[in-house]
Protein backbone atom coordinates (compact mmCIF):
# COMPACT_ATOMS: atom_id res chain seq x y z
CA UNK A 1 0.00 0.00 0.00
CA UNK A 2 1.61 3.60 -0.85
CA UNK A 3 2.00 5.94 1.75
CA UNK A 4 -0.37 9.13 1.85
CA UNK A 5 1.87 12.27 1.51
CA UNK A 6 0.57 14.97 4.42
CA UNK A 7 0.45 18.45 2.82
CA UNK A 8 2.66 21.09 4.96
CA UNK A 9 -0.96 22.80 5.14
CA UNK A 10 -2.42 19.48 7.38
CA UNK A 11 1.26 19.24 9.71
CA UNK A 12 0.42 23.16 10.07
CA UNK A 13 -3.09 22.44 11.80
CA UNK A 14 -2.19 19.96 14.22
CA UNK A 15 1.46 21.61 15.22
CA UNK A 16 -0.60 24.86 15.55
CA UNK A 17 -2.95 23.53 18.08
CA UNK A 18 -0.09 21.61 19.80
CA UNK A 19 3.17 23.80 19.99
CA UNK A 20 2.10 27.39 20.09
CA UNK A 21 4.48 29.45 17.50
CA UNK A 22 5.94 26.55 16.13
CA UNK A 23 4.77 27.07 12.35
CA UNK A 24 6.77 29.58 10.19
CA UNK A 25 4.41 28.61 6.73
CA UNK A 26 3.40 25.84 5.01
CA UNK A 27 3.01 24.77 1.38
CA UNK A 28 1.46 22.23 -0.02
CA UNK A 29 4.70 20.00 0.33
CA UNK A 30 5.82 20.36 3.90
CA UNK A 31 5.57 22.53 7.00
CA UNK A 32 8.69 25.11 7.83
CA UNK A 33 8.91 25.47 11.54
CA UNK A 34 10.52 27.81 14.05
CA UNK A 35 14.04 26.63 14.30
CA UNK A 36 14.58 26.77 18.28
CA UNK A 37 11.25 25.06 18.85
CA UNK A 38 12.63 21.79 16.45
CA UNK A 39 13.43 19.25 19.41
CA UNK A 40 9.55 20.13 20.76
CA UNK A 41 7.93 20.10 17.56
CA UNK A 42 9.52 16.45 16.91
CA UNK A 43 8.39 15.17 20.09
CA UNK A 44 5.00 16.19 19.30
CA UNK A 45 5.47 14.26 15.88
CA UNK A 46 6.66 11.24 17.23
CA UNK A 47 4.25 10.83 20.01
CA UNK A 48 0.83 12.00 18.42
CA UNK A 49 -1.22 9.24 18.19
CA UNK A 50 -2.57 10.95 14.93
CA UNK A 51 0.14 11.56 13.50
CA UNK A 52 2.63 8.54 15.15
CA UNK A 53 5.89 9.67 13.08
CA UNK A 54 8.02 7.17 14.67
CA UNK A 55 10.68 6.73 11.90
CA UNK A 56 13.02 9.61 10.77
CA UNK A 57 14.10 8.80 7.15
CA UNK A 58 16.72 11.36 6.83
CA UNK A 59 17.89 14.66 7.91
CA UNK A 60 19.30 16.63 5.11
CA UNK A 61 20.31 20.40 4.47
CA UNK A 62 20.33 22.62 1.30
CA UNK A 63 21.73 25.50 0.50
CA UNK A 64 20.15 28.82 -0.11
CA UNK A 65 23.12 31.48 -0.08
CA UNK A 66 21.79 33.45 2.16
CA UNK A 67 19.78 30.84 4.21
CA UNK A 68 19.93 27.14 4.97
CA UNK A 69 16.84 24.48 5.18
CA UNK A 70 17.44 21.76 7.74
CA UNK A 71 14.74 18.71 6.21
CA UNK A 72 13.51 15.96 7.87
CA UNK A 73 11.57 13.38 5.91
CA UNK A 74 9.35 11.62 8.35
CA UNK A 75 7.47 8.02 8.13
CA UNK A 76 4.22 6.20 10.06
CA UNK A 77 4.19 2.43 9.83
CA UNK A 78 1.02 2.58 11.46
CA UNK A 79 -0.92 5.45 10.40
CA UNK A 80 0.53 4.56 6.72
CA UNK A 81 1.79 8.23 6.13
CA UNK A 82 4.75 10.26 5.55
CA UNK A 83 5.32 13.87 5.82
CA UNK A 84 8.45 16.55 5.33
CA UNK A 85 9.49 19.27 8.28
CA UNK A 86 11.79 21.50 7.09
CA UNK A 87 13.32 24.64 9.25
CA UNK A 88 15.03 27.44 7.81
CA UNK A 89 18.02 28.85 8.89
CA UNK A 90 19.40 32.59 7.91
CA UNK A 91 22.72 33.67 7.16
CA UNK A 92 26.10 31.17 6.58
CA UNK A 93 28.11 31.74 10.02
CA UNK A 94 27.60 29.79 13.40
CA UNK A 95 24.50 28.09 12.37
CA UNK A 96 23.18 25.93 14.81
CA UNK A 97 19.20 24.72 16.00
CA UNK A 98 18.42 21.64 18.32
CA UNK A 99 19.38 18.05 18.10
CA UNK A 100 16.50 15.32 17.89
CA UNK A 101 18.83 13.14 19.04
CA UNK A 102 16.84 12.79 22.20
CA UNK A 103 13.23 12.07 19.77
CA UNK A 104 14.78 9.52 17.04
CA UNK A 105 18.28 8.06 17.85
CA UNK A 106 18.46 7.65 13.99
CA UNK A 107 19.67 11.27 14.17
CA UNK A 108 22.48 10.49 15.67
CA UNK A 109 24.94 10.07 12.49
CA UNK A 110 22.70 12.02 10.06
CA UNK A 111 23.13 15.56 12.27
CA UNK A 112 26.74 14.81 12.25
CA UNK A 113 26.82 14.12 8.64
CA UNK A 114 25.47 17.86 8.17
CA UNK A 115 27.27 19.23 10.39
CA UNK A 116 30.66 17.95 9.05
CA UNK A 117 29.74 18.47 5.03
CA UNK A 118 26.96 21.90 5.53
CA UNK A 119 28.52 22.85 8.91
CA UNK A 120 25.03 23.25 10.65
CA UNK A 121 25.45 22.64 14.65
CA UNK A 122 22.95 20.86 16.35
CA UNK A 123 22.64 21.79 20.24
CA UNK A 124 22.17 18.69 22.39
CA UNK A 125 24.17 16.32 20.10
CA UNK A 126 26.31 13.92 22.41
CA UNK A 127 29.22 13.77 20.13
CA UNK A 128 28.91 16.85 16.94
CA UNK A 129 31.58 15.98 15.53
CA UNK A 130 32.97 15.81 12.29
CA UNK A 131 32.20 11.65 10.84
CA UNK A 132 33.20 11.45 7.12
CA UNK A 133 35.93 13.77 6.90
CA UNK A 134 38.59 14.10 9.29
CA UNK A 135 39.59 16.74 12.09
CA UNK A 136 41.35 19.33 11.00
CA UNK A 137 39.35 19.48 7.31
CA UNK A 138 39.05 23.40 6.68
CA UNK A 139 35.46 23.90 5.57
CA UNK A 140 31.51 22.35 4.87
CA UNK A 141 32.70 20.99 1.14
CA UNK A 142 28.85 20.43 0.43
CA UNK A 143 28.32 24.36 0.52
CA UNK A 144 28.15 26.35 -2.44
CA UNK A 145 30.72 28.52 -1.38
CA UNK A 146 33.09 25.55 -0.91
CA UNK A 147 35.87 25.52 -3.54
CA UNK B 1 34.97 -4.93 40.60
CA UNK B 2 34.92 -7.11 38.26
CA UNK B 3 37.32 -6.35 35.01
CA UNK B 4 34.40 -5.70 33.11
CA UNK B 5 33.31 -3.04 35.33
CA UNK B 6 36.76 -1.36 35.36
CA UNK B 7 36.60 -1.50 31.74
CA UNK B 8 33.28 0.11 32.00
CA UNK B 9 34.66 2.65 34.66
CA UNK B 10 37.63 3.78 32.17
CA UNK B 11 35.16 4.25 29.57
CA UNK B 12 32.51 6.43 31.28
CA UNK B 13 31.66 9.92 30.73
CA UNK B 14 30.37 11.92 27.72
CA UNK B 15 31.10 10.38 24.14
CA UNK B 16 32.35 13.30 22.78
CA UNK B 17 34.89 13.45 25.81
CA UNK B 18 36.35 9.89 25.73
CA UNK B 19 36.59 9.77 21.84
CA UNK B 20 37.86 13.73 20.96
CA UNK B 21 41.20 12.71 21.22
CA UNK B 22 41.19 10.39 18.92
CA UNK B 23 39.47 12.02 16.30
CA UNK B 24 42.17 14.87 16.59
CA UNK B 25 45.28 12.28 16.53
CA UNK B 26 43.59 10.86 13.21
CA UNK B 27 42.72 13.78 11.49
CA UNK B 28 46.34 15.14 12.01
CA UNK B 29 48.06 11.88 10.82
CA UNK B 30 45.69 12.43 7.69
CA UNK B 31 46.60 16.62 7.07
CA UNK B 32 49.94 15.45 7.59
CA UNK B 33 49.58 12.70 4.67
CA UNK B 34 47.84 14.80 2.56
CA UNK B 35 50.48 17.40 2.88
CA UNK B 36 53.12 15.66 2.16
CA UNK B 37 52.13 13.24 -0.36
CA UNK B 38 51.96 16.28 -3.50
CA UNK B 39 53.72 14.12 -6.17
CA UNK B 40 53.51 10.67 -7.44
CA UNK B 41 56.03 7.62 -6.62
CA UNK B 42 57.45 6.17 -9.44
CA UNK B 43 57.60 2.71 -10.28
CA UNK B 44 58.92 0.43 -7.47
CA UNK B 45 62.79 -0.97 -7.60
CA UNK B 46 64.00 -3.87 -5.48
CA UNK B 47 67.17 -3.08 -3.55
CA UNK B 48 69.60 -5.83 -3.59
CA UNK B 49 71.95 -5.24 -0.04
CA UNK B 50 75.20 -3.50 -0.77
CA UNK B 51 77.16 -6.68 0.67
CA UNK B 52 75.33 -8.75 -1.64
CA UNK B 53 76.30 -6.32 -4.59
CA UNK B 54 79.00 -8.25 -6.94
CA UNK B 55 79.74 -10.50 -5.09
CA UNK B 56 76.86 -13.13 -6.49
CA UNK B 57 75.68 -13.90 -9.93
CA UNK B 58 72.99 -15.87 -10.68
CA UNK B 59 71.34 -16.39 -13.97
CA UNK B 60 69.36 -19.04 -14.92
CA UNK B 61 68.34 -19.32 -10.79
CA UNK B 62 66.80 -16.42 -11.85
CA UNK B 63 63.95 -17.78 -13.76
CA UNK B 64 63.17 -20.49 -10.97
CA UNK B 65 63.19 -18.01 -8.70
CA UNK B 66 60.83 -15.68 -10.81
CA UNK B 67 58.51 -18.41 -12.05
CA UNK B 68 58.15 -19.42 -8.15
CA UNK B 69 56.97 -15.51 -7.33
CA UNK B 70 55.18 -15.09 -10.22
CA UNK B 71 53.23 -18.32 -9.81
CA UNK B 72 51.89 -17.97 -6.05
CA UNK B 73 51.25 -14.36 -5.93
CA UNK B 74 49.41 -13.81 -2.83
CA UNK B 75 47.11 -10.86 -2.77
CA UNK B 76 46.22 -8.88 0.39
CA UNK B 77 42.17 -9.21 0.98
CA UNK B 78 41.83 -5.19 0.62
CA UNK B 79 38.59 -3.94 -1.28
CA UNK B 80 37.86 -0.11 -1.00
CA UNK B 81 35.03 0.34 -3.09
CA UNK B 82 33.16 -0.71 -6.21
CA UNK B 83 36.11 -2.18 -7.96
CA UNK B 84 36.21 -4.58 -4.85
CA UNK B 85 33.29 -6.31 -6.34
CA UNK B 86 34.33 -7.21 -9.92
CA UNK B 87 37.93 -8.06 -7.92
CA UNK B 88 35.61 -10.45 -5.77
CA UNK B 89 34.06 -12.41 -8.81
CA UNK B 90 37.56 -12.75 -10.46
CA UNK B 91 38.23 -14.72 -7.23
CA UNK B 92 34.71 -16.85 -8.01
CA UNK B 93 34.41 -19.79 -10.17
CA UNK B 94 33.79 -18.39 -13.62
CA UNK B 95 37.07 -16.05 -13.66
CA UNK B 96 38.56 -18.03 -11.24
CA UNK B 97 41.83 -16.22 -10.32
CA UNK B 98 42.92 -19.61 -8.59
CA UNK B 99 44.16 -20.77 -11.90
CA UNK B 100 47.01 -17.97 -11.54
CA UNK B 101 47.81 -19.32 -8.25
CA UNK B 102 46.29 -16.65 -6.49
CA UNK B 103 43.15 -17.72 -5.04
CA UNK B 104 44.69 -17.64 -1.55
CA UNK B 105 43.71 -14.01 -0.56
CA UNK B 106 45.42 -13.35 2.56
CA UNK B 107 43.62 -11.51 5.92
CA UNK B 108 46.97 -10.77 7.06
CA UNK B 109 49.47 -8.57 4.44
CA UNK B 110 52.96 -10.29 6.47
CA UNK B 111 51.43 -13.11 4.50
CA UNK B 112 50.66 -11.62 1.22
CA UNK B 113 52.58 -10.64 -1.91
CA UNK B 114 50.52 -8.33 -3.79
CA UNK B 115 48.14 -5.54 -2.94
CA UNK B 116 45.37 -4.58 -5.14
CA UNK B 117 43.96 -1.40 -4.82
CA UNK B 118 40.51 -2.17 -5.74
CA UNK B 119 38.56 1.55 -5.14
CA UNK B 120 38.23 5.01 -4.12
CA UNK B 121 41.13 5.60 -2.00
CA UNK B 122 40.23 8.89 -0.03
CA UNK B 123 42.80 10.50 2.44
CA UNK B 124 41.29 9.30 5.14
CA UNK B 125 42.06 5.85 4.50
CA UNK B 126 45.18 6.08 2.76
CA UNK B 127 47.22 6.03 6.30
CA UNK B 128 45.70 2.93 7.10
CA UNK B 129 46.77 1.73 3.13
CA UNK B 130 50.40 3.12 3.59
CA UNK B 131 50.48 1.21 6.82
CA UNK B 132 49.33 -2.35 5.71
CA UNK B 133 51.86 -1.46 2.59
CA UNK B 134 54.88 -1.52 4.95
CA UNK B 135 53.65 -4.44 6.71
CA UNK B 136 54.16 -6.69 3.41
CA UNK B 137 57.05 -8.55 3.36
CA UNK B 138 59.16 -7.66 0.59
CA UNK B 139 59.42 -8.90 -2.45
CA UNK B 140 56.29 -6.73 -2.59
CA UNK B 141 53.67 -5.25 -5.85
CA UNK B 142 50.55 -3.08 -5.91
CA UNK B 143 48.38 -3.02 -8.65
CA UNK B 144 46.06 -0.26 -9.01
CA UNK B 145 42.53 -1.15 -10.22
CA UNK B 146 39.93 0.74 -11.74
CA UNK B 147 40.47 4.48 -12.01
CA UNK B 148 39.65 5.47 -8.94
CA UNK B 149 42.80 4.28 -7.66
CA UNK B 150 44.87 5.24 -10.44
CA UNK B 151 43.95 8.80 -11.10
CA UNK B 152 41.11 9.59 -8.83
CA UNK B 153 38.69 9.18 -12.03
CA UNK B 154 35.12 10.15 -11.47
CA UNK B 155 36.22 12.13 -7.87
CA UNK B 156 39.30 14.09 -9.21
CA UNK B 157 39.73 16.88 -7.99
CA UNK B 158 37.76 15.97 -5.28
CA UNK B 159 38.24 17.58 -1.58
CA UNK B 160 38.75 13.96 0.11
CA UNK B 161 40.10 11.53 -2.50
CA UNK B 162 43.71 10.60 -3.08
CA UNK B 163 44.81 11.95 -6.74
CA UNK B 164 46.08 8.38 -7.56
CA UNK B 165 47.12 5.83 -4.70
CA UNK B 166 50.87 6.12 -6.47
CA UNK B 167 51.17 9.24 -4.16
CA UNK B 168 51.18 6.94 -1.00
CA UNK B 169 52.34 3.67 -2.33
CA UNK B 170 54.59 2.97 -5.54
CA UNK B 171 52.50 1.26 -7.91
CA UNK B 172 53.50 -1.97 -10.61
CA UNK B 173 50.58 -2.53 -12.94
CA UNK B 174 47.68 0.61 -13.44
CA UNK B 175 44.48 -1.37 -14.53
CA UNK B 176 41.99 0.99 -16.31
CA UNK B 177 38.08 0.77 -16.46
CA UNK B 178 35.14 1.45 -13.90
CA UNK B 179 35.27 -0.88 -12.75
CA UNK B 180 37.86 -3.02 -14.60
CA UNK B 181 36.04 -6.14 -16.06
CA UNK B 182 37.59 -9.10 -14.40
CA UNK B 183 39.14 -9.77 -17.61
CA UNK B 184 40.68 -6.75 -17.37
CA UNK B 185 42.07 -7.65 -13.73
CA UNK B 186 43.35 -11.27 -14.80
CA UNK B 187 44.99 -9.38 -17.72
CA UNK B 188 46.91 -7.12 -15.69
CA UNK B 189 47.85 -10.02 -13.03
CA UNK B 190 49.44 -11.34 -16.03
CA UNK B 191 51.41 -8.05 -17.08
CA UNK B 192 52.70 -8.34 -13.59
CA UNK B 193 53.53 -12.25 -13.98
CA UNK B 194 55.31 -10.80 -17.27
CA UNK B 195 57.15 -8.18 -15.39
CA UNK B 196 58.04 -10.25 -12.63
CA UNK B 197 59.43 -12.31 -14.86
CA UNK B 198 62.33 -9.70 -15.50
CA UNK B 199 63.58 -9.48 -12.44
CA UNK B 200 67.42 -10.39 -11.96
CA UNK B 201 67.70 -11.20 -8.53
CA UNK B 202 71.04 -10.14 -6.72
CA UNK B 203 73.00 -9.62 -9.96
CA UNK B 204 74.95 -6.12 -9.69
CA UNK B 205 72.50 -3.23 -9.92
CA UNK B 206 69.77 -5.75 -9.94
CA UNK B 207 66.52 -4.19 -10.50
CA UNK B 208 63.45 -4.49 -12.41
CA UNK B 209 63.74 -3.35 -15.98
CA UNK B 210 62.59 -0.09 -16.66
CA UNK B 211 60.63 0.97 -19.85
CA UNK B 212 57.20 -1.20 -19.74
CA UNK B 213 56.32 -5.00 -19.31
CA UNK B 214 55.88 -6.30 -22.82
CA UNK B 215 59.06 -5.40 -24.27
CA UNK B 216 61.44 -7.12 -22.92
CA UNK B 217 63.58 -10.39 -23.27
CA UNK B 218 63.29 -13.32 -20.58
CA UNK B 219 66.91 -13.35 -18.34
S1 LIG C 1 36.86 3.02 -10.73
FE1 LIG C 1 34.62 3.03 -10.87
S2 LIG C 1 34.00 1.01 -10.10
FE2 LIG C 1 36.12 1.36 -9.43
S3 LIG C 1 35.97 2.25 -7.39
FE3 LIG C 1 36.07 3.95 -8.86
S4 LIG C 1 33.93 4.46 -9.27
FE4 LIG C 1 33.95 2.40 -8.34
Amino acid sequence: MPFQALTGEALADRLAEAVPDSVERADGDCVWVEPSQIAITAQFLRDDPGLDFQFLNAISAVDFIDSFDVVYHLTSFRQQHKGVVKARLHGRESLSLPSVYEVWRGADLQEREVWDLMGIRFEGHPNMKRIMLWEGFDGHPLRKDYL
Amino acid sequence: MTGEQEFRGIESGPLFDRTWHIDRVEGAAVQGLKDTSVEPLSEPLIEVPDDLKGNLVVTSVDALVNWGRKSALWPVTFGLACCAFEMIATAMGRFDIARFGMEAFRASPRQADLMIIAGTVTWKMAPAIQRIHEQMAEPKWVISMGVCATSGGPYFGSYSVVPGVDHIIPVDVYVPGCPPRPDALLFGVMELHEKIKKYHNLRPGSRNVPGGTLAAENP
